[in-house]
């Protein structure tokens, strides 16, 4: 398809224009309202264009969040949520992706892809909702519920460590790292706003509490503060000191650093696929094999 | 005597003898001087050590299997001699290496003791072995001596130019001791090609589902290595980037399958290859394609199963896998390729399936295919249209409804950054729009839908003619007695054993289908009409080619099976038919002897 032809809509604006038909299924005073708020705000702010934005899902109550917004979405199988971003980000980089999902997800059921989309470094920003629970299947201990945690999984309490999704992103070698919290929209918005401008793969780990299985906003509000005001954000091991922080849940941005994107990168062209290559010589490739 | 067909084989040493390769560049100038040729080969799963060879079958007309007895055994050691020496016909040639063995009293064939792996230490050519023997073969059975030197010269010189010279200088050792060594002539002499004979292309059929992807305009491949597929993945990693194509090695077949779904909705032609344990991995992911109706090609190259089973060997056992593997009702195009030729055209073919009708095409090869090379004239790159999915028109975009129940069940694929159509895809069943829905109508409404693409797509390729659809070989069915069904790469063997007793005489005839499924049922019942029995010889234990027709067609049919890791053989195909007929008081004719000169064709 010639490039004039492409589509486009006009800008919009306002984050209501982001909002779709499609009413949420979430519970009341779950957290992953105030990151959909996040997001349409971010949104709005980025001036995205609906027909030139992805949103991609796993599976999980934080992954309907594609059928609220008014872009182009695709709710995939459970944990496949980056791969399939990676594929569509690869096929047309003029694409902005963004990879939603939720701690079972990411860190569980899809945690073998996190460290290899991390490492590609494709210019996708991946907002994780971690409610430290399973939810859409009603309550089920997940990767990030802490030791002792007591479900109907888990009545003795959890014997597993949770995952911590931070220090493993950095430690995979992630150039944009930062965590927020659903109770703090505005912050957030900035966060997903730093996520999406960045040129490479911006992890947002989000903490959205889950109030009818696991309500940690008073838990969350407690040890949730800001990152000390001289954090260095270019200094991968005190990103990694602060994830493994304990005594507190450090918000903010971690770290950042810019190299090459998997789209830069000579294997991948830096234009749509589908532009690519029609007149490409099959005969020509044949003609070797005589 | 003079062979229009000539069978050789070469048995060596992994790593030590470079066996593959030799019969690689015997291959390329044999095609060159204007042969066809069809090749086979095995190799152990290790890297270093252990026995490998490598077949090649020569021929003046279309050679369309690997054949039955060899008519002339390079072995390079004792242990080649051990493995291969009883496929060699009781006349046949033998060329070996006497410093490594003796041959046994009682021998009935005619050896040449040719000392290639002193001849190399004397002429200081570490690793001229397998040229010696090349050399020393075209001097003995009559391979076109000028062209292989100058295929040798073309190909290895091409990635290691300084050794050129040296190359020269084995092969022409190998040619030079056996005009020194030899009085007269070898007994089998392969005859000299038709020089009016256009050289063909050579390729494996890995190679040939590349270039057919790449003309049906796939830009964007994902893989994980696994044998039988990785040079599939490695033939895209080469080309698809001058192609303005992408490819990514992905961490694991979950991730291949899932990046190939996410660049097609993002537009793409987009297809993965993988191998049983692989194709597994990607059920999940299959299904989603087909519910959210994404266009992706998939190639299994079968090998020997299940779980590890045994990579390097060839198996025709994950039909029910590509059949039933997803759960759900979720129908999926199956296609089989049976030449390396049918290759190319079965992946564009699965190209044109996928995009025409949005749902996930299975291409089935196996190991024996995948890397078996043969010669094919040029394809016709136009017997296969190129198309692409139906995309929204300007009235589509007003009220867009990506999933529009439709006459045909195919609506509009709106594509993101080219379409002003946005719509969230899911695996979750949806209504019209692609929201969620979990009414009992619209999950009724959605499931017919995408049955019927499916009975629109069986609809449109019952009546395919080859080489895309069925291929059919031997007498006409109506006057046959006994009929052989048979699918992917047992085509071949199928079609050469036919040929040849319906040349004698034999009432038998042959259909092969390409489409698995849809089934073109009709077609394989009308051949059956008026056939006394059909044997549907495959790879596999159960028979699942076979209980796949009986399930579509409630006819009885005769499984024939084998399964231990490699191919039939003509000569098992024609014993089974020839045992039918006697069985069945038909006054048989004489079954022909494998390999006597000028059977072929």
């Amino acid at each position: 398809m010639a490039k004039k032809s492409r589509a486009t809509t006009k800008p919009i604006l306002l984050p209501k224009d982001f909002k779709s038909h499609v009413k949420p299924t979430w519970c009341p005073g779950c957290g992953d309202f105030g990151v959909l708020a996040s997001l349409y705000q971010a949104m709005a702010q980025l001036e995205l264009d609906l027909a030139k934005t992805v949103i991609v899902s796993g599976i999980g109550c934080s992954s309907r969040l594609p059928f609220f917004v008014k872009t182009y979405g695709f709710q995939t199988a459970h944990g496949r949520v980056l791969p399939v971003a990676v594929g569509v980000k690869t096929a047309n980089p003029d694409l902005t992706v963004l990879a939603v999902g939720g701690d079972g997800d990411g860190f569980s059921i899809g945690g073998g892809h996190l460290a290899h989309a991390v490492r590609r470094n494709p210019d996708i920003t991946y907002v994780v909702m971690d409610n430290e629970i399973y939810g859409l299947t009603k309550g089920q201990t997940s990767p990030t519920s802490p030791l002792g945690f007591k479900t109907k999984t888990t009545p003795y309490g959890s014997s597993d460590v949770p995952i911590n999704p931070m220090a493993w992103a950095l430690a995979s070698g992630v150039s944009f790292a930062a965590r927020g919290f659903s109770g703090n929209p505005k912050f957030l918005t900035d966060l997903i706003v730093q996520g999406v401008q960045h040129p490479g793969f911006s992890f947002v780990q989000t903490m959205s509490p889950c109030p009818t299985f696991n309500n940690t906003y008073d838990l969350w509000r407690d040890k949730i503060q800001d990152l000390p005001e001289d954090h260095d954000v270019t200094d991968r091991m005190q990103a990694l000191a602060q994830a493994f922080r304990d005594d507190a849940i450090p918000v903010g941005l971690f770290y950042k650093e810019v190299r090459p994107t998997l789209e830069s990168h000579t294997r991948v062209t830096d234009h749509p696929l589908r532009d690519g290559g029609r007149d490409f010589d099959v005969r020509a490739l044949l003609e070797t094999y005589r | 005597m003079i062979a229009e067909t000539l069978l050789v084989r070469l048995g060596g040493e992994s790593g030590i003898d470079n066996a593959i390769s030799a019969g690689d560049v015997l291959t390329r100038s044999a095609a060159r001087s204007g042969y066809h040729v069809h090749t086979f080969r095995t190799y152990p799963a290790e890297i270093k050590g252990g026995p490998v060879m490598f077949q090649l079958r020569v021929g003046l007309r279309t050679v369309h299997s690997l054949g039955d007895e060899l008519d002339v055994l390079l072995a390079f050691n004792q242990e080649a001699w051990d493995l291969h020496h009883k496929a060699l016909r009781l006349d046949g040639i033998l060329i070996y290496d006497p410093d490594e063995h003796d041959v046994p009293e009682g021998f009935q064939g005619t050896a040449y003791g040719v000392p290639f792996d002193r001849m190399g230490r004397d002429l200081n050519l570490r690793k001229g072995k397998n040229l010696i023997a090349l050399g020393a073969l075209s001097a003995l059975v009559g391979f076109d001596f000028p062209q292989l030197q100058e295929t040798v010269k073309d190909l290895y010189g091409r990635r290691r130019p300084q050794f050129i010279e040296s190359n020269r200088i084995a092969l022409l050792a190998g040619f030079q001791w056996v005009k020194d060594h030899v009085e007269g002539e070898a007994p089998i002499r392969l005859a000299p090609p038709h020089t009016a004979h256009e050289s063909e292309l050579v390729m494996s059929g890995n190679r040939a589902i590349v270039a057919g992807a790449l003309a049906a305009g796939c830009r964007f491949f994902a893989g994980y290595p696994i044998t039988p597929a990785s040079d599939i993945l490695e033939e895209m990693a080469s080309r698809l980037p001058g192609a303005g194509g992408a490819v990514l090695q992905t961490e694991d077949e979950i991730a291949a399958i899932g990046s190939v779904v996410g660049a097609s909705v993002a537009g793409v032609k987009a297809m993965t290859a993988t191998s049983g344990p692989g194709f597994s991995l990607m059920q999940e992911t299959l299904g989603l394609a087909t519910m959210a109706e994404v266009p992706v090609v998939v190639v299994n190259s079968m090998r020997a199963g299940p779980s590890t089973g045994m990579p390097t060997k060839m198996e025709q056992a994950d039909l029910n896998i590509a059949l039933y593997g997803g759960h759900g009702e979720a129908p999926r195009i199956v296609l089989a390729a049976r030449s390396v030729e049918d290759c190319f055209y079965q992946s564009m073919q699965a190209f044109y399936l996928s995009e025409t009708f949005q749902m996930p095409v299975i291409l089935l090869v196996d190991q024996s295919l995948s890397h078996r090379t043969e010669t094919l004239p040029m394809p016709l790159i136009s017997t296969v249209p190129v198309v692409e999915r139906i995309r929204p028109s300007p009235e589509d975009t007003e009220d867009y409804k990506r999933y529009r129940l439709t006459e045909s069940g195919i609506s509009p694929m709106g594509v993101p950054g080219f379409d002003a159509t946005p719509f969230t895809a899911t695996g979750l069943e949806h209504d019209e729009y692609g929201a969620p829905n979990y009414t009992p109508d619209m999950h009724t409404a959605q499931l017919d839908k995408r049955g019927h693409k499916f009975e629109i797509a069986a609809d449109a390729l019952c009546g395919l003619e080859p080489p895309l659809g069925c291929n059919h070989y031997g007498v006409p069915e109506q006057e046959a007695e006994v009929g052989v069904l048979a699918w992917g790469s047992t085509a071949g063997v199928v079609h050469e054993a036919v040929e040849e007793m319906a040349a004698d005489g034999v009432p038998v005839a042959a259909l092969i289908p390409a489409v698995i499924n849809p089934l073109p049922a009709d077609r394989i019942m009308q051949f059956a009409s008026g056939l006394k029995t059909i044997i549907v010889p495959e790879v596999n234990r159960t028979g699942q080619f076979a209980a796949w027709v009986k399930a579509h067609t409630e006819m009885h049919l005769l499984s024939l099976t084998k399964y231990g890791g490699l191919p039939f053989t003509p000569a098992e195909i024609r014993a089974k038919v020839m045992e039918h007929l006697v069985s069945r008081s038909v006054k048989p004719t004489p079954e022909p002897e494998p390999v006597e000169e000028g059977t072929h064709g």
